[in-house]
């Protein structure tokens, strides 16, 4: 395993005295900043407490689960811990994960601007995402909500007992942060690109947020105006999703997942963008068919306004709507598997290393397919209706969002590590954390594909005598998942004083992040660069390392 | 990082000129500031057309199944107060226009009135909308525990002699969907109404301490927008509420 980390270079690396961390000091010159690396941390800090409290969510279900008995709790409280889970992983965690984070540290240096274009909407996004988190735990623990977190009618509207009013507008509010996120993206890509820095020179992370952002921007306003509709159904009992007085939940169902499919792929598509920079960096070569990626990513999108209905297959949509969101629905797989073979063609013949980000990115690749291919059973009409409503499909989407999201999330905070923070993270350790993340990963969901196959319902708190052994496979993966979660949260928060100090550019990488000082100063560059070279050229970095004169700090 | 290495950080040839005070440190030029609030001002109202979408789709899907209680329901609409409304908003676009001319042209005052003229032709539409929905409230026509669709299967004799028809049963208790839809779209279109005084207000304070003179306007220039916008989603109400199927 060759370490990159023992270059010339960075064997005299300081941590630069002048960066973004140490620019101004105190509690307020966070709270009022405007700087777009400082908001990544604050968001980073942010998702990481609704991820663990997710996370524990989670680990209360695959308890009661050990069990086919509902005995560590009552049904109606399993219901509100798995609505609770499912609200906060998908708001709070999977949406803002890597666009709010990485994507905001990344995308303005990426592009070779100063800043994002609307440094202040930058800052309100990050307070509207706190009082929407706010608002959820306030619902939470005031009794919690238990209509799942896809707030079906008439359940959300008539049935339910429970905080759906709080929980509906927190998602309001941190809905209108994600607007604000994908909104300061897309124009800072269009509008802040530096001079020479042309469309198929952007890194495709920055190429995979762009379509995430025009996801996020022309997406959720109809989830918005959707939950205002609930909440105005539930509390003055307007009659749009009302059955009685002539309403139609169905049309619920429709502006519901209008957004919520696409949402999917908010959440997947800026994962495959770091996905496509750690494989590109750790084979040492260009992202091959770099259009094709790109692109990929703009179809995922588009497509992804085209498929919602496939989420409805059983509600009584007409079997012509079943037919041709089924056959829209396999057009996504297209630019999915683009991707796929893309980077395992990068990977032929590259010079391939096993860096922490590169491992994750392996597991990424892997869990992603097996992700993806399954969601072509549940999209064809027939396999569907047998598999909707069982572990099967929770198998699947935990494939993509947690084997898929979450592994690249943690590569690329492992990648962006050292530009970050300016030190590097254990690379044993993590490496460790990694393989234990992938086999807790498959421990805990293979186990359910089998279940749902067999026909466990999902959303119960008891279930038959016969599914209790791979429940208890299960759960037990859960636990190793849990302790693969938990080493990346001590090791990195110890790496920030202990660790190795990175220098400029630890993975000898092209983007331009990777030019300038780590951590960035608070204008990132010192004068706006001009972009000459190509997109992961790294004949080109060759060339520069033969006359580069040391100078670092 | 070392002169001699990197074309890439090399200085972009801008010469360091004398830069308005209003530029804001992130962007190159001033072009280029106006520019990108420009652009983002747009997609901002296309995720506003966006959010609206679900409420027309809404319509467009009720309107289809339920389509002599839409007829029903729009004949309970005040035509007047709804064309004095469009009227009083189609002028206050005009009124807003003038206020981005006036601040482009570095006219005061101009700016001040058209700003207090948009304001007032504002109020007055909130005002109408106020005596509007007082006027549902009291027919019974609010969808919820209030709501009585009595009135559709018993005519009243004037309402009779205007030529419409009592409803059976089943049709008249779908004017709930239809008043739902009325209030929740122009709900919705009000409170971006509401949004839009309070801005208009901050901004007349500002214009009066002589604000928006010294060529930084795009405060001015992207609330116009926002405020046609606005204006542009009422030219889609009014008919669809009060006047497509009135005649029939």
């Amino acid at each position: 395993m060759s370490t990159i980390l023992t270059l010339p270079d960075q064997a005299t690396a300081r941590v630069p005295k002048r960066n973004y961390l140490t620019n101004e000091n105190g509690l307020l010159s966070w709270l009022l900043t405007g700087d777009h690396k400082r908001i990544a941390i604050l968001y980073l800090i942010s998702i990481t407490f609704f991820f663990f409290i997710g996370g524990a969510l989670a680990g209360l279900i695959r308890m009661e689960l050990l069990t086919p008995q509902s005995d560590l709790m009552a049904s109606d409280t399993y219901n509100k811990i798995f609505t609770m889970h499912g609200v906060i992983m998908v708001f709070l965690f999977l949406v803002p994960s890597v666009p709010a984070t990485l994507g905001n540290f990344m995308i303005p240096i990426m592009v070779g601007a100063k800043d994002l274009a609307f440094p202040k909407i930058n800052l309100l996004s990050w307070y509207l995402y706190l009082v929407g988190g706010g608002m959820t735990l306030a619902a939470m623990i005031s009794g919690g909500v238990d209509t799942g977190w896809t707030f079906t009618t008439p359940m959300s509207t008539h049935f339910s007992n429970t905080n759906v009013v709080t929980t509906g507008l927190a998602i309001f509010v941190a809905g209108f942060s994600s607007i604000f996120t994908g909104l300061n993206f897309i124009v800072t890509i269009h509008k802040m690109r530096a001079p020479g820095m042309t469309w198929f020179k952007l890194p495709l992370f920055v190429w995979s947020n762009y379509a995430a952002s025009i996801l996020m921007v022309l997406g959720t306003p109809v989830l918005a105006i959707t939950l205002v509709l609930v909440v105005l159904e539930r509390t003055i009992g307007i009659g749009v999703f009302d059955a009685t007085k002539g309403g139609d939940p169905i049309l619920f169902q429709h502006l519901f997942w209008f957004y919520s499919h696409p949402a999917v792929y908010i959440m997947i598509l800026p994962g495959m963008g770091v996905i496509s920079e750690v494989i590109s960096t750790f084979s040492r070569k260009r992202v091959f068919g770099y259009t094709a990626v790109a692109f990929s990513s703009v179809a995922i999108a588009v497509f992804g306004f085209f498929v919602w209905a496939h989420h409805m297959f059983i509600m009584g949509v007409s079997n012509y709507a079943v037919l041709v969101f089924s056959l829209l629905t396999m057009l996504v797989a297209v630019p999915s598997a683009i991707k796929i073979f893309n980077w395992a063609f990068t990977l032929y013949k590259g010079s391939i290393t096993f860096e922490t980000p590169m491992l994750y990115a392996f597991g990424f690749m892997g869990l992603f397919t097996i992700g993806g291919l399954t969601g072509v059973f549940l999209g064809s009409a027939g396999t569907d209706i047998h598999l909707t409503e069982t572990y099967f499909i929770v198998a699947h989407f935990h494939f993509v969002m947690v084997g898929g999201m979450l592994m690249a999330f943690l590569s690329g905070v492992h990648f962006w590590w050292p530009k970050m923070t300016g030190r590097m993270y254990p690379e044993k350790l993590s490496q460790l954390a990694a393989v234990v993340t992938f086999i807790g990963f498959n421990l805990t969901f293979f186990p359910q594909f089998l279940v749902g196959m067999l026909g466990m319902p999902r959303r119960y708190a008891a279930y038959p005598q016969e599914f209790q052994v791979l429940n208890v496979f299960s759960t037990a993966g859960a636990t190793i998942l849990g302790v693969g979660y938990l080493l990346p949260m001590i090791y990195l928060v110890w790496s920030l004083k202990y660790g190795e100090v990175a220098g400029n550019n630890p993975w000898q990488a092209t983007g331009l992040e990777w030019q300038i000082q780590s951590p960035p100063l608070t204008e990132n560059f010192t004068t706006i660069p001009i972009v000459t070279q190509d997109v992961y050229d790294y004949e080109w970095l060759e060339r520069q390392k033969e006359h580069e004169v040391t100078h670092v700090g | 990082m070392s002169d001699s290495s990197h074309q890439l950080t090399a200085d972009a040839g801008v010469t360091p000129h004398v830069h308005p005070p209003y530029q804001r440190h992130h962007f190159v030029s001033m072009e280029q500031q106006t520019e990108t609030t420009s652009f983002g001002m747009w997609l901002f109202l296309l995720t506003e057309i966006m959010f609206f979408g679900g409420l027309f789709t809404a319509y467009l899907i009720y309107r289809n199944w339920y389509y002599p209680a839409f007829v029903a329901g729009s004949h309970q609409l005040n035509i007047f107060w709804g064309s004095l409304n469009t009227l009083l908003l189609i002028t206050s676009s005009f009124t807003m226009a003038m206020g981005v001319w006036c601040s482009e042209t570095k006219r005061q005052k101009g700016l001040i009135w058209s700003l207090i003229a948009t304001l007032i032709l504002g109020l007055g539409f909130l005002g109408i909308k106020t005596i509007e929905y007082k006027e549902k409230w009291e027919k019974h026509h609010i969808p919820g525990a209030s709501f009585s669709w009595q009135g559709f299967v018993h005519p009243t004799p004037e309402e009779l002699k205007n030529g419409d028809k009592a409803l059976p049963e089943d049709i008249a208790r779908k004017t709930e969907v239809y008043f739902s839809l009325y209030f929740a779209m122009t709900g919705m279109h009000a409170v971006h109404m509401i949004i839009g005084i309070a801005l208009l207000c901050g901004m007349l304070a500002k214009a009066m301490r002589g604000g928006y003179m010294d060529g930084h306007i795009a405060f001015v220039e992207n609330f116009g927008l926002y405020w046609h916008f606005v204006d542009i989603v009422w030219i889609f109400l009014f008919p669809l509420l009060y006047l497509i199927s009135r005649h029939q």
